[in-house]
């Protein structure tokens, strides 16, 4: 495993991150959310979940950014700035604190990849077995959402209505 | 409301980009059982390609009108989807065991195919309509200021 990659994304990644927090004009805060996103796909790509990227790079860098910019622009003027907080010393030492906590926790996780690991043990083989015999399906993250899992997208896709639906009831006023 | 950016290179970019934009996401959708990608994401880029039709041209213009149109079909997603697994009920099984959708000449995995296909029909359609639908939602108030700087 080589680090020459992984090293320049996580630390955009987290200066991306950074930014879009300490930034004191709002617009470009959106767009450094839109690049941490693409950044994030990037991540996801190299680790195999491309499925993941895809939405990511679409619904966090495309239509998010297009979203926050159209509700910055029709509630804050245009050069809406922000007066921030001078850093409180109880975060400055309690979130490096939780950071160590974090790290220590994530040793105990599963290898990246590891067989054995009950995520790739339970129900995984099942699925990755039987995507093309049962439904013709070579791509298993499809037949996974779409066919054994589709009871759950489709209470997603409630979801997805919903939110539009609260949308509309909430913003959209009849013109007078 | 948004009116018409005035700029020759993002018009014609405009006018070019997003065919194929659309092109691009009814690919997505479509192979998705063979390649990443699916309903959702084919349904959001579907959407934001109408999304930009909007912040390029206005909500005006002729080629706004898609999304205008796809607008009134809030809900058709869903009902696509749930009546998938209706349809299942109806052919003796399960809700949602696309094995038992009553289309003849086709065996358990060639339905399974087709119901997956019909279901992800079904989610591009709603992830698309909700896009355009909360874009219009949040664009329309600005009508009244001169804000209406929806394109950056």
């Amino acid at each position: 495993m080589t680090f020459s990659f992984e090293i320049p994304l996580l630390l955009l990644l987290i200066i991306t991150a950074a930014g879009a927090t300490l930034v004191k004009d709002l617009v470009s805060a959106v767009f450094l959310l839109g690049s941490y996103s693409f950044f994030l796909a990037l991540a996801w790509a190299w680790l195999g979940a491309v499925d993941v990227a895809f939405v990511e790079a679409v619904v966090g860098a495309g239509l998010a950014t297009v979203l926050f910019l159209l509700t910055l622009f029709g509630t804050a003027p245009r050069d809406a700035r922000i007066d921030r907080e001078p850093f409180s010393w109880p975060a400055l030492i309690g979130l490096p604190l939780l950071g160590v906590l974090l790290l220590y926790a994530a040793s105990d996780l599963p290898e990246f990849g590891d067989p054995v690991s009950p995520a790739s043990q339970h129900v995984s083989p099942f699925y990755l077995e039987n995507s093309l015999r049962d439904m013709r399906t070579p791509n298993v993250v499809t037949s996974v959402l779409m066919d054994y899992r589709a009871f759950d997208t489709l209470i997603e896709t409630v979801v997805i209505f919903t939110s539009g639906m609260a949308c509309a009831l909430l913003l959209r006023r009849r013109r007078t | 409301m948004i009116h018409v950016y005035d700029s020759v290179p993002v018009l014609t970019l405009g006018r070019v980009l997003i065919p194929l934009t659309q092109l691009f996401g009814l690919y997505v959708l479509f192979f998705g059982q063979y390649g990443p990608g699916g309903g959702f994401v084919g349904g959001v880029i579907f959407g934001t390609s109408m999304i930009v039709s909007i912040l390029i041209f206005g909500h005006d213009a002729s080629s706004s009108r898609l999304a205008r149109t796809v607008l009134h079909g809030d809900g058709l997603g869903l009902l696509i989807f749930a009546g998938v697994g209706g349809l299942c009920l109806i052919g003796g099984g399960e809700f949602l065991n696309y094995a038992a959708l009553d289309v003849p000449g086709l065996d358990d995995a060639a339905r399974r195919y087709l119901g997956i296909l019909l279901a992800q029909i079904g989610v591009a359609v709603d992830v698309a309509v909700t896009a355009v639908s909360i874009m219009f939602s949040l664009s329309v108030e600005t009508e009244d200021e001169d804000v209406h700087a929806g394109t950056p």
